[in-house]
């Protein structure tokens, strides 16, 4: 849908770009005291430092698995023994990665929460020695240090980090439903500061190192080194393991003080902090909030203040205690579970599973500079590409540059990037009325009107001047691309891109192929998407292929709903405390009612009963008197500039009013309303799978999760139907039959799921 | 005053070019005339004192320095005033009064009004490029008498309004009643008063000069030890010239109100244990570049007299060198902002056909310089970055800037460039040697110097 804005945080939260938990292989949980030979963990000492290296064998990343903590333990032992050794530098062998996390895959083996508990036990105790080591540990970062590795980096005497742009640090555990389990709670408040602290735990967003220096995480900053006599990256990782060692050695004689002399402001928040009223005042804000922003749905968050709390209050013994233990019923607990499963379904999103392209896309053309076309055209300049965008009119254009421009400046602003940077990559954006210079372009991303002939129009014109290897992408959410290749000379190339907006935001990409969409075809388009720092999964053509086909139903039902009588803003509340990031109502209007008219009519025409459920009247008469929505300022909501609050549309009201419906009282309570919703949502997408249109139910929970703000700690449809339990919802769905009809009828793979309870969709 | 010593915005002047230059003294070697292009001669340099700025020059503006220079040179060559044919000047941070500096001194300097002159910038090698303009010149025939210099000063620097106290007095100007004026000035907050300083940042990367050299010493893994040794070396070297009257370069000049200068100001020989003692100055505190390995802010102009040979022999002149080829490289001004000498010295020789073996002297900007010897000696950095077969080699240090440097010396940003030049010529000369090398960064390139 042209205009599907889900942002809610616990949606935008899956940006990161570095693993955080990486899979790693090695589950060797019976370990034989009889291995010496060390894979993972390595020293040498230099004059009286030691220099532990970490490595993780056949993997890109450093994690905290079983070997590695326990190669750690016996070389931390040796070092403590060795009368010689009178300070520590811990570095990684990992270009870009000090140590990504704990293991997932050591903590999705536990089979109870018991268990996960003594893993975060192990943890702390191990992260304990190294707080109480006998000589100074420098912990020299460079590269994503999160997690269990900021945990370990925190136990250390000191930390020296790169000013990459690589180095990250932070505690991303939130994000799959869990908390720092090593310590993290605890060592966090005291370092940086109660409301820090909550920041860096509850959003579980990446800080780069220079915010992480001025916030205290790390002591001292490293410049990366340019080429020399060696790569640029070795050299780094060499110079900052001279630095630390020079920082080591400087700890040991006292000329580096250990403790930053704290300026006024640092002072008086301490001072505050050590009032217990003021402790309590923050406790409840922070609780406050958090419970506005996830409904009470997420439980880590919750639980982060708490072990916060403990620390703080009942002393540290009983903060670790909580800790572990909260650790442990989260990791069993089903949001974690489908927060832990996106995340997996994410990183396998980020792999072309179609191979290499034969070519690399090095110039784009975008057609059409409207929010769409520019949002592409945003997204791609800056990763390399030439991008011609292209309009019909100098107004649009210009709006369309200027939509890039500020999305670039915006990044200046926030110091992610220079005004010198900003400017070489708006240079590589062209913007034409005409199709001059389209004979070097290798794929053409159409963003123009949604009507067929149109579409067809622009694709006879964009063959007659591109060479014969141009690939044509539209950017339709509803018309079938091989209705729209049917004009092609060449359908191999023609394949279907389906962003959603705010192009720069939203991270889903929906690519769509035909039976003639060439391999080749696809595998660009990927490559591409992914090049844009997309979220992609690949979808068979049909009428609204997935998302919007999923979305359409759901749409009905809600009009349904506000024609029975229920307020736009009661059906707002219902949906947003059933998880989902913004309103079903607000979701409409800022679809676009124009654009779900005519969605929902195209639909209709291929789905037929189906799509049953509210009058499609009410959305024509809304558009014939121009209350199509946000963009107009006008919908269900009247929408004002300058003013966050949102008022009823009385004129929409007296519309509704004219179609009003009688609800029938056996399934209208509030959980029915919500069921209603969720179940034809559900059921589309089952039935999205169960036609083909889906190659696997994994990229489904994501396209619903990224592209349509399903609600993350439900892991999206299918995990839903799994947890749920398929029974029970073609129960409900039978209720809703009998009154309204087959559009509630559950497609038969829902139907065999909810006959066989052990078909699941994850095992 | 350690603040007197940082490179300020050495970044801004050393950028992304490089620039190395050959002279050659025509002896036993060969001549590197090349067939079809006019001789081009330098007859004569000259500079006036280079002084810590802030010190004797305080009161000078740019283009007084200039005029001194170019007097000076007039003098010693007896040149007549209205032999000139064209005046080019190099110089960095602009004086904004006095946009065009190489015309207002040459004007100051009762150079006829007639003669043409332009000023040219290209950071610490802006010297360089006016003297190439000036070869341009005198080899197309355009002229055949062209004194080419630079100058700079950095006692004094254009501090400017802010931007948006610069917008607000532009509207005022416009304003046409009294209560547009007023409103205009009701609105200048005072963060509008902070003043603009002169960048002191690489405008396309943000970073300061002396923080990007002092990464590049890391990435090339130069010691601490081995900068203060070289800074060490620089300081004695110069005492020593300036000791033996070897900087016969330097003209006297005379500075109202202050007495006579004829003396660089900023050579201080030390101990090793001194040097040692001092602290890091951009990476605090764990970078290896203190004020001795980095040149003070310095304040001078310098001058060269170029002529075609033919016109400098008609005139009765012998000349100290020819100019035999010179060129300009740019590399990326990140992670490569001083490494020209290490890019232009092998293109130079290259263009020439001859070694590094072959050169008597070299006279290379103390910029970095230990890095570039690095660079030039590493075949990874020759393959990777260069995109050359192997390294250019190991530059004989016992050859090189041997009458003293830019750390001991002093760096006048745009006036940098022909002191090299004069020194080479004048080295050889009194080394007896036939060809010269001088290379700089900050724009890049060498010159042979063939005499």
């Amino acid at each position: 849908m042209a205009g599907v804005r889900a942002a809610g945080i616990l949606s935008r939260i899956y940006t990161s770009r570095y693993c955080l938990f990486a899979g790693h292989a090695s589950r060797n949980f019976t370990v034989s005291s009889a291995v010496l030979v060390r894979s993972h963990v390595s020293y040498e000492v230099k004059d009286d430092v030691a220099v532990i290296r970490i490595n993780n064998p056949d993997s890109k990343v450093n994690t905290l698995s079983i070997p590695m903590q326990r190669e750690m333990a016996e070389v931390m032992n040796e070092v403590w023994a060795n009368g010689a050794v009178k300070s520590v530098v811990l570095i990684s062998s990992k270009p870009g990665c000090f140590i990504a996390g704990a293991d997932i895959n050591m903590i999705q083996a536990c089979r109870s929460a018991e268990e996960v508990t003594a893993l975060s036990q192990e943890g702390q105790k191990m992260f304990e020695k190294i707080e109480k080591s006998p000589i100074p540990i420098v912990a020299a970062i460079n590269g994503s240090c999160l997690g269990g590795g900021l945990e370990f980096a925190l136990a250390c005497q000191y930390r020296v980090a790169t000013k990459s742009r690589k180095t990250v640090l932070g505690t991303p555990e939130v994000m799959l439903g869990l908390l720092p389990g090593a310590g993290g709670t605890q060592r966090l408040p005291k370092m940086v500061g109660l409301p820090s602290a909550f920041d860096v735990m509850l959003t579980g967003r990446n800080i780069r190192a220079d915010k992480a220096k001025k916030m205290g995480l790390v002591h001292q900053l490293v410049d990366p080194l340019g080429p020399g006599l060696k790569d640029s990256d070795v050299r780094t990782v060499e110079y900052l393991e001279e630095v630390a060692v020079g920082f080591a050695k400087g700890i040991v004689n006292k000329s580096i003080p250990l403790t930053k002399r704290k300026g006024i402001m640092q002072k008086l928040q301490d001072y505050a902090m050590g009032i217990p009223f003021v402790r309590q005042q923050i406790y409840k804000t922070v609780t406050k909030r958090v419970m506005n922003q996830t409904k009470g749905l997420y439980p880590a968050p919750l639980k982060i203040i708490e072990c916060v709390k403990a620390g703080l209050e009942k002393g540290s013994e009983a903060g670790y205690l909580e800790e572990s233990q909260n650790f442990g019923k989260l990791a069993m607990t089903p949001e974690s579970k489908a927060l832990v499963g996106l995340y997996q379904g994410q990183v396998a999103c980020k792999k072309n599973r179609f191979g290499t392209p034969e070519r690399e896309v090095k110039n784009l053309a975008i057609l059409g500079a409207g929010l769409m076309g520019a949002g592409i055209a945003q997204v791609t300049v800056d990763k390399g590409v030439n991008v011609i965008l292209k309009d019909t009119a100098t107004e649009g254009l210009s709006r369309g540059q200027d939509q890039v421009y500020k999305g670039f400046n915006a990044k200046v602003k926030k110091k992610s990037i220079t005004s010198f940077e900003r400017d070489t990559t708006m240079s590589c954006l062209t913007g034409q009325l005409d199709y001059s210079g389209f004979e070097r372009v290798d794929m053409v991303i159409e963003a123009v009107f949604e009507d067929l002939s149109i579409k067809h129009k622009v694709l006879k014109e964009v063959e007659a001047v591109t060479p014969p290897h141009c690939i044509f992408a539209t950017n339709t959410s509803g018309l079938p691309i091989k209705d729209i290749a049917a004009a092609s000379k060449r359908p191999e190339n023609v394949i279907g891109m389906h962003y959603f907006s705010p192009v720069d935001k939203m991270q889903l990409l929906e690519i769509i192929t035909t039976d003639k969409t060439s391999k080749d075809t696809t595998a660009s388009a990927v490559a591409l998407g992914l090049k844009q720092g997309k979220i992609i999964i690949v979808v068979k053509d049909g009428p609204g292929f997935y998302t919007t086909r999923c979305l359409s139903p759901m749409l009905a039902e809600l009009l349904r709903l506000l024609q029975e009588g229920v307020e736009p803003k009661k059906l707002d509340l219902l949906t947003t405390s059933f998880g989902l990031p913004v309103g079903a109502v607000i979701l409409a209007d800022e679809v676009g009612i124009d654009v779900a008219a005519h969605v929902g009519k195209t639909m209709t025409k291929a789905f037929g009963s189906r799509l049953d459920g509210g009058n499609i009247e009410v959305v024509t008469t809304m558009v014939e008197k121009g209350f199509t929505g946000r963009k107009a300022g006008k919908g269900f909501y009247i929408y004002e500039k300058g003013s966050k609050s949102r008022n009823i549309n009385p004129a929409a009201e007296e519309i509704l009013k004219k179609f009003k419906l009688s609800a029938p009282p056996s399934v209208s309570s509030d959980s029915d309303v919500q069921y209603r919703l969720v179940s034809r949502f559900v059921n589309e997408a089952l039935l999205c799978l169960q036609e083909g249109i889906l190659s696997n139910p994994m990229e489904g929970d994501i396209g619903a999760v990224f592209g349509l703000g399903f609600p993350p700690f439900l892991g999206g449809p299918f995990r839903f139907v799994d947890a749920f339990g398929a029974d029970k919802l073609v129960q409900k769905m039978k209720k809703y039959e009998e009154v309204y009809g087959n559009q509630f009828t559950a497609c038969q793979l829902l139907q065999d799921h909810a006959k066989d309870s052990s078909k699941k969709f994850y095992k | 005053q350690v603040t007197n010593y940082v490179m300020v915005s050495a970044k801004k002047f050393a950028r992304e070019n490089l620039f190395s230059l050959l002279l050659v003294q025509t002896k036993s070697k060969k001549t590197l005339a090349k067939p079809g292009v006019k001789n081009i001669v330098l007859v004569e340099g000259v500079r006036t004192p280079f002084l810590l700025s802030g010190t004797i020059y305080n009161d000078f503006m740019a283009h007084d320095l200039a005029r001194a220079a170019l007097l000076g040179l007039l003098n010693k060559t007896s040149l007549p005033k209205d032999a000139v044919d064209y005046i080019v000047y190099g110089t960095v941070i602009q004086e904004v009064k006095t946009s065009n500096v190489a015309r207002e001194a040459a004007l100051g300097a009762g150079i006829s009004e007639k003669i043409p002159a332009h000023t040219v910038t290209m950071a610490c090698i802006s010297a360089n490029q006016a003297i190439t303009t000036a070869v341009g010149l005198i080899a197309a025939g355009q002229c055949d008498v062209v004194v080419a210099g630079g100058v700079e000063t950095m006692s004094d620097m254009p501090i400017r309004h802010s931007r948006k106290m610069r917008k607000t007095m532009l509207t005022l100007n416009k304003a046409k009643t009294l209560s547009q004026r007023l409103t205009l000035l009701s609105k200048i907050r005072l963060g509008y008063l902070t003043p603009e300083l002169p960048a002191l940042t690489e405008f396309s990367t943000n970073e300061t000069m002396g923080h990007s050299a002092d990464r590049l010493t890391a990435a090339f893994g130069v010691s601490r030890r081995e900068q203060d040794e070289f800074a060490f070396r620089s300081h004695s070297l110069a005492k020593k010239a300036q000791d033996a009257g070897l900087l016969s370069d330097v003209l006297s000049v005379n500075v109202p109100g202050k007495g006579i200068v004829s003396k660089d100001n900023g050579i201080r020989p030390s101990s090793m244990e001194q040097l040692e003692k001092l602290k890091p100055v951009f990476i605090k505190p764990h970078g290896t570049i203190t004020p001795a390995s980095s040149s003070f802010l310095t304040d001078g102009a310098s001058a060269v007299l170029l002529m075609s040979e033919e016109k400098a022999l008609a005139m009765g002149y012998k000349p100290k060198a020819y100019l035999r080829d010179f060129v300009f490289v740019s590399q990326d001004p990140k992670d490569q902002l001083l490494l020209g000498p290490s890019y232009a010295t092998p293109e130079v020789l290259e263009k020439s056909g001859i070694t590094l073996d072959d050169i008597d002297v070299f006279e290379f900007h103390e910029g970095q310089i230990l890095a570039n010897l690095k660079a030039m000696d590493s075949d990874w950095f020759a393959q990777t970055c260069m995109g050359r077969k192997s390294k250019v080699g190991v530059l004989p240090i016992e050859k090189l800037n041997l009458w003293g440097g830019s750390l001991s010396l002093g760096h006048p940003f745009g006036a940098t460039g022909a002191r090299l030049v004069t020194a080479a010529v004048n080295r050889l000369k009194k080394e007896g040697g036939q060809y010269a090398l001088v290379a700089a960064c900050a724009a890049g390139g060498q010159v042979v110097f063939d005499l």
